[in-house]
């Protein structure tokens, strides 16, 4: 029991940040406006939960520029696919316990 | 209180996965509207082709005339255009209905992949016609159009697959029977339109 629970990672403890990984583990790469409107989430929520799936190396960044637009793409890393997946299969263990 | 957001989460990151990589507006009922535009498009060539009185051979070996081949292109492309319209139209009210947008990523994504394989087989349809090798034709038409079906279903509901293997094995069947192209064109653009279309409103449209 308390193995499963070291697994519940808490980055993922949000709405959002659950949302953003879960973009990103069927998607290649997804840029910041598509994310948007995936998640109907702010700009300043968005960018902010980004940046913490960012530090903690769950996701990479790739700004280029389109034109004169700058336009910024996000990809899930492998530790963050390991870390996500861990979290996806400690919810189902949880469950299935009950 | 714990397990059932637990269970919220998992549901969540489900929905978000399928609603990132899949476009689930796509219409059922266009799909059977299309397939009887197909049968009373095949209606009209049929009497184009075998009722026109300067077509000459029976009904699996004969000779079309000039005049007839500008009429079936013409049947064939309003055929084309309305499915379309169709599709479009239901599919965005489809959209509006859930609250999604009709021009976003994954709809992107599905157009292309299904237009890769469309675009070439709409060339070799071309290319045959201009070589006036009609036997080919439906077969040709059928196996690219389901090739098209199965490459775009990934990025949709899962039963376009079904339909794009149903197309595929029809113009495969096609070719051994090539005089029978308008038959086969009937099964396909419009017998299995019409089944796999009312399967897809059945399952995901109806229940609302």
């Amino acid at each position: 029991m308390k193995n499963i629970i070291q697994n519940i990672n808490k980055a993922f403890d949000h709405r959002i940040r659950l949302g953003i990984m879960s973009v990103l583990m069927v998607n290649e790469s997804v840029d910041f406006n598509t994310m948007k409107e995936f998640l109907g989430a702010t700009d300043g929520n968005l960018a902010s939960h980004i940046k913490a799936l960012e530090a903690d190396a769950f996701i990479s960044v790739e700004k280029q520029f389109i034109g004169k637009k700058p336009n910024t793409k996000y990809s899930i890393t492998p530790i963050g696919k390991k870390a996500f997946q861990d979290h996806i299969n400690a919810l189902e263990k949880l469950l299935s316990q009950k | 209180m714990e397990d059932k957001n637990y269970l919220n989460d998992l549901k969540e990151i489900k929905e978000m996965m399928s609603k990132s990589s899949q476009f689930i507006s796509l219409s059922g009922l266009s799909g059977v509207l299309a397939g009887i535009y197909a049968l009373v498009g095949a209606y009209f060539a049929y009497k184009t082709i075998y009722f026109d009185t300067s077509t000459s051979g029976n009904y699996s070996y004969l000779i079309i005339s000039e005049n007839a081949v500008i009429k079936l292109f013409a049947i064939a492309s309003i055929v084309l255009v309305l499915s379309i319209a169709t599709g479009i139209l239901l599919s965005i009210k489809k959209a509006k209905e859930s609250n999604d947008k009709i021009w976003n990523a994954t709809s992107k994504r599905l157009v292309i992949n299904f237009m890769i394989p469309l675009a070439v087989g709409g060339y070799m349809g071309l290319y045959l016609i201009e070589k006036e090798n009609f036997a080919l034709l439906t077969p040709l038409t059928l196996i690219f159009y389901g090739l098209a079906c199965v490459n775009a279903s990934k990025y949709t509901l899962g039963d376009v697959r079904y339909l794009g293997l149903s197309m595929i094995s029809l113009g495969i069947i096609n070719t051994f029977f090539v005089g029978y192209g308008l038959l086969f064109a009937a099964l396909g653009f419009g017998v299995c339109h019409i089944f796999y279309g009312g399967m897809m409103w059945f399952k995901y449209e109806r229940i609302k």
